[in-house]
């Protein structure tokens, strides 16, 4: 790894392989580790169902509930902007569709590059924002600890080298793309890990609440 | 509660732990947002009662030991242990600090019930031997006496004979095959035997065959509050006797919040198999009675009122219908609190908070949040359904000297009730 050019050979094929695996299995034992727990069954005689309530919280939940909008406005207004332009940039920008394409065969339109551009100026300064909040509100600074800054600092990197990436704002353009690309094995290795898990965790997690609730027939 | 030991803890922590408590766990980013629907929270703005920081100790149980990379990190003693001085200082959070009213169960954005969590630690708090005096003392009297503030059977014998004379009807004692069993809470008997009463008129109005056990009436359960689940199946038990033994086809749990979900909710999960006969609320079977045409009422309450809407009853109870289906019934100028039905707010005495007496001070101050729910709506009158919320909020309403009178709604309807003379 001498060159530019080496390093980013090894983070396209090797190392980006090495991230994979990691996450992939990661991921699943991950999963595993909680489901295995399992849960008694409920001898208490339902007023409701489970499927149902609980597969509604799970699309609900998306939604702030209204008081929450008007208490932690700052937090839900954030969180929506940075997730959906952190996926808009993932999913909708072409090179990354290109990519997913030429390893897994599927393909879907993506955004113009420039909109996705600024999408990720505006995700880049929520992130930052995030952040800002994070050390200042008292309930998030009272509650944060290594893992969380550690998990912003993970996700931030791969959006910052992508913006820096697109705009060959450091030389030689296959340094940064390789870093491009390394900060992104580097979220993916951290991912299963970390609470990062509740990109999938969550949907358990709605689940068993909308369920549980549904069962003593209250919408939750 | 004997021989509590930290190891003990640990234990009824690993037996509390299972996959929605761990999804849950893995699925908290530390947003912060159950803090603003929390109570204790918002009126006393200290971060340590942010819900998820109430079950730091069970969560590092979690990590250490049912993660894999928890279990990696604690052998390289990166992670953090579940002391006794750690518990000594969590129990403030976790009793006191907590009605288990699960509003922040409602408005977690990656959906986790913090409250189903906290009922879950407690009981690794209490088999460590870190429970208030006041919620210990109570389940002692509970076990022992047969009630959480010592009510003996004599009282409610006194207080069915007061009943009797006042309206000269007769209240049914251990009637076996009666088709409903009526329990009571402690407060009921002692503070609000108006309950009893009209128990007794609308259920002659309405032909219910009904009986009340003097081997089991207490309904309120302090296992269920405390966290001790031998406890609380000891209790529960000793209704599921009486109920079978009687024959009855139905329990009918009275105006009181946490005694519904002990007896309706984890009752079957607490004895291990499902009962008999069927549990019903008391607003329940009011409603029944009304939409049937057994019972009628005549007049209305023309104040101003509101009706607030006990957590363990409504949100967590899944009696949502039942309340104003009655008010509507009663009532000609009833007004909802912003906040209401599964979003209302706690009283502040729930979850066995109102037992705690070093708790008075904290519960008292977070009864702001009831007050200016009321202020805004400027009634006169406060209708609720459970026993312990109308204490608890008597005494609130006494403390910010506010003169709003609280009814119960049962007695309510009994008010307004059409009887037939005889």
């Amino acid at each position: 790894m001498s060159t530019p050019t080496d390093f980013l050979l090894w983070v396209r094929g090797p190392g980006f392989d090495i991230a994979l695996v990691i996450f992939l299995i990661g991921v699943i034992i991950r999963l595993l580790e909680v489901l295995v727990l399992g849960r008694k069954p409920d001898l208490a005689e339902a007023r409701g169902t489970e499927m149902g309530p609980g597969l509604r919280t799970v699309f609900t939940r998306t939604l702030p509930e209204s008081g929450s909008m008007k208490r932690s406005p700052f937090t839900v207004v954030g969180g929506y902007v940075w997730h959906i332009g952190f996926l808009i940039c993932l999913f909708l920008f072409v090179p990354h569709i290109e990519l997913i394409n030429s390893t897994l065969g599927v393909k879907w339109p993506g955004l113009p590059s420039n909109l996705v551009d600024a999408v990720a100026a505006v995700t880049i300064v929520t992130l930052l924002a995030m952040l800002f909040s994070r050390l200042n509100h008292p309930v998030k600074r009272f509650l944060s600890g290594p893992e969380d800054y550690l998990t912003w600092l993970v996700t931030f990197l791969p959006m910052l080298t992508g913006y820096l990436a697109y705009h060959r704002m450091i030389d030689p353009y296959p340094l940064v793309l390789g870093l491009h690309i390394l900060s992104v094995e580097v979220l993916m290795v951290v991912f299963p890990f970390t609470k990062l898990m509740h990109a999938f965790t969550f949907i358990f997690a709605r689940w068993y609440n909308g369920a549980m609730a549904g069962r003593r027939g209250v919408q939750s | 509660m004997s021989g509590a030991t930290l190891e003990r803890g640990l234990n009824a922590f690993r037996e509390q732990m299972n996959a929605p408590v761990a999804a849950f766990f893995s699925s908290c980013v530390n947003c912060g947002m159950c803090a603003e629907a929390c109570l204790f929270y918002t009126e006393t703005g200290d971060p340590k009662y942010t819900p998820i920081n109430k079950l730091e100790p069970f969560r590092r149980v979690w990590e250490r030991e049912y993660t894999i990379f928890g279990k990696i990190k604690s052998m390289l003693g990166l992670t953090k242990p579940v002391t006794d001085e750690l518990l000594a200082e969590w129990e403030e959070l976790i009793y006191d600090g907590c009605t288990l009213c699960g509003r922040c169960s409602m408005v977690c954005p990656v959906g986790n019930d913090v409250s189903y969590m906290i009922r879950r630690a407690r009981e690794g708090f209490v088999a460590a031997g870190y429970a208030p005096d006041g919620i210990k003392n109570a389940s002692r009297r509970a076990v022992t006496i047969g009630s959480p503030m010592g009510v003996k059977f004599p009282a409610l014998q006194a207080q069915i004979k007061h009943v009797e004379a006042d309206t000269g009807l007769e209240i049914p004692l251990d009637k076996a095959g009666a088709d409903y069993m009526a329990l009571l809470s402690s407060m009921e008997i002692i503070n609000f035997p108006e309950y009893l009463e009209a128990l007794a008129r609308i259920f002659k109005q309405a032909g219910v065959s009904w009986t009340i056990s003097s081997e089991a009436f207490e309904a309120t359960n302090s296992g269920i509050q405390i966290g001790a689940s031998d406890i609380a199946r000891e209790l529960v038990g000793r209704v599921v006797d009486a109920a079978e033994k009687l024959k009855v086809k139905y329990v009918i749990s009275p105006e009181c919040g946490h005694a519904y979900t002990a007896i309706r909710w984890e009752g079957p999960n607490l004895i291990g198999r499902p009962y008999n006969f069927k549990v019903i609320h008391i607003l329940e079977l009011l409603d029944e009675l009304r939409a049937s045409g057994r019972i009628k009422t005549e007049g209305t309450d023309d104040d101003r009122l509101t009706f607030h809407d006990p957590c363990q009853i409504v949100r967590k109870g899944g009696v949502l219908e039942s309340p104003r289906n009655l008010l509507n019934m009663v009532t000609s100028e009833f007004v909802d609190m912003k906040d209401h039905r599964e979003m209302n707010w706690c009283c502040g005495g729930g979850g066995g908070v109102s037992a705690i007496e070093r708790a008075e001070e904290l519960r008292l101050k977070v009864f702001k949040r009831k007050t200016s729910q009321l202020e805004e709506l400027k009634v006169d009158k406060l209708v609720t359904a459970c026993a312990n919320c109308r204490l608890v909020m008597e005494e609130g309403l006494e403390e910010y000297k506010l003169e709003i009178p609280i009814v119960g709604l049962t007695e309510m309807i009994a008010e307004y009730l059409v009887e037939d003379k005889e």
